[in-house]
């Protein structure tokens, strides 16, 4: 029977949740990496056991852990992800943290991508064991540019993150950056352009910039890879990559929640289904749920309309979704997972009509992932 | 050289305290304890050669600037976890109040290794 874990990155360390398809009883791992500062879990899907964990502490510097063994046994990577050394007097970028990971193409089985804060992006070609920066996009001329340099990210530092790899081209891939924009290379990563048009910025000075946006999550739907959503600051957007303009479909929310939020989730089979998670983007940007009353909503319509899923959470909470922490499995119904800085995780198996709290008092939750394995 | 390893370093060092490498400079001998504990260095140096912010490296009571710095006989390296390790970057204490009074540490042995959660 199919086993379905679920993967929390957390400011204390990594959890495995284990359930199986029927999703009724779950079991908590102990804690891996204690300590540890977790901005992502991620699991091979190419050979469902490859596990890689982007790690720092409070004090110690960025890593990759590596299992091939489903988290039973870990080594670090042999050569991390690190910026390139620059010459005596110049001053060189420095890793803060890896804060995403993407495996590679199923065409390239070895192949991982990484993003950083400040922004970075890394390529291993033998399973995550050693590194090297994609000098196309890290050494771009427009780099800095692009990016806004270190003083404009998020509050614990700008990040690369929302890598994805076209299924049909390995050489076909978007990035998003908080601050900076989407991204879009053809050639593997040797060239990137700005993919913004359409998407609002309004907390830059300049109208419709070529990049500086903030993307907070971007997903490229996997049987309709020419179709990306995306959940920036300013709001909830959809493109037709052949348009190459993005609609903003969350003007469709009901205005006393707004469009602001972090993470994006896509129906693995039907790509008109998008499920969101609002926060509050007002005044000085709690980034709770709208009135403290979490809930997701989902668009069974490509954006046009939206349905609010709150059973079974709580009346009134005043916690975050971050934009790595709220995933889905691939059964039929599918399951909904999300993780919350104060520690819980909720799930449901009905695609959001009904939740339950799967485990608390995790630590502040950084990420959530699924793997759906053989056993 | 001794060197004393803080607990956040000692998965690399097999659990010990202290450990022994060699070198002329602060470099040198990270560079050997490198060679002797893989993965060691860029836990507490970037890649830029600076020592991370969270970390202060002393050589006898000074604190050592950069990793140029000469070594004699005889010296012993403290690694220590800085008093601001546990916050995150936008809060970091300013440089005056992130280092601890090193001469608290000297008598005791005790590897500093406070966290401000």
């Amino acid at each position: 029977m199919a086993k379905l874990s679920v993967l929390v990155g957390t400011r204390k360390g990594a959890f495995i949740l284990s359930s199986d398809k029927s999703r009724k009883s779950w079991k908590v791992s102990e804690a891996m990496f204690l300590g540890h500062i977790v901005h992502h879990i991620v699991l091979d899907p190419r050979d469902q056991r490859t596990l890689l964990v982007a790690a720092r502490t409070g004090h110690l510097g960025p890593t990759v852990f590596r299992s091939t063994n489903f988290g039973k046994t870990w080594k670090e990577a042999e050569r991390p992800p690190a910026f390139a050394k620059v010459e005596e007097g110049q001053k060189g970028l420095v890793l803060n943290h890896v804060f995403w990971l993407t495996p590679g193409h199923a065409s390239q089985p070895d192949v991982w991508y990484a993003g950083s804060s400040p922004q970075g992006l890394f390529r291993s070609e033998d399973g995550g064991r050693t590194w090297d920066g994609v000098r196309g996009f890290n050494e771009h001329p427009m780099r800095e540019s692009w990016t806004g340099g270190l003083g404009d990210g998020t509050p614990d530092g700008p990040k690369m993150h929302s890598i994805n790899i076209d299924p049909r081209d390995p050489n076909h891939m978007y990035l998003g950056m908080s601050s900076g924009g989407v991204f879009e290379s053809r050639d593997g990563g040797k060239d990137w352009k700005p993919l913004n048009k359409g998407c609002a910025a309004d907390f830059i000075p300049t109208p419709d910039p070529e990049y500086g946006h903030d993307p907070h999550c971007v997903m490229l739907h996997p049987l309709m890879p020419d179709r990306l959503y995306q959940q920036n600051h300013c709001g909830i957007y959809r493109m037709e990559r052949s348009e190459g303009t993005w609609i903003r479909i969350g003007n469709s929310m009901p205005k006393k929640v707004g469009d602001i939020g972090f993470p994006v989730v896509l129906h693995p089979r039907d790509p008109n289904t998008v499920w969101v998670f609002p926060m509050d983007g007002s005044t000085v940007w709690p980034r709770t749920s709208p009135d403290g009353k979490p809930s997701a909503f989902v668009s069974r319509n490509a954006g046009k309309t939206w349905k609010r899923l709150d059973s079974g959470l709580p009346k009134r909470a005043w916690f975050t979704v971050k934009r790595q922490a709220m995933a889905n499995d691939t059964f039929d119904p599918v399951g909904l997972y999300f993780g919350t800085t104060s520690g819980e995780v909720w799930a449901s198996r009905n695609e959001g009509e009904k939740w339950n709290n799967l485990v608390s008092h995790l630590p502040h939750i950084y990420s959530v992932e699924t793997a759906v394995t053989a056993k | 050289m001794k060197i004393n390893i803080p607990t956040p370093l000692r998965s690399y060092t097999r659990h010990a305290s202290v450990v022994d490498a060699e070198g002329a400079s602060v470099g040198q001998v990270l560079a050997d304890l490198e060679r002797r504990n893989p993965g060691f260095r860029f836990r507490i140096i970037d890649e830029q050669d600076g020592i991370r912010e969270h970390i202060k490296i002393f050589v006898n009571e000074d604190q050592v600037p950069n990793l140029d710095m000469p070594l004699r006989p005889g010296d012993t390296m403290h690694i220590i976890c800085a008093l601001s390790g546990g916050l995150e970057p936008h809060l970091s204490l300013t440089t005056t109040e992130a280092q601890p009074k090193f001469l608290q540490v000297t008598e005791s042995r005790t590897i500093l290794s406070w966290r401000r959660e």
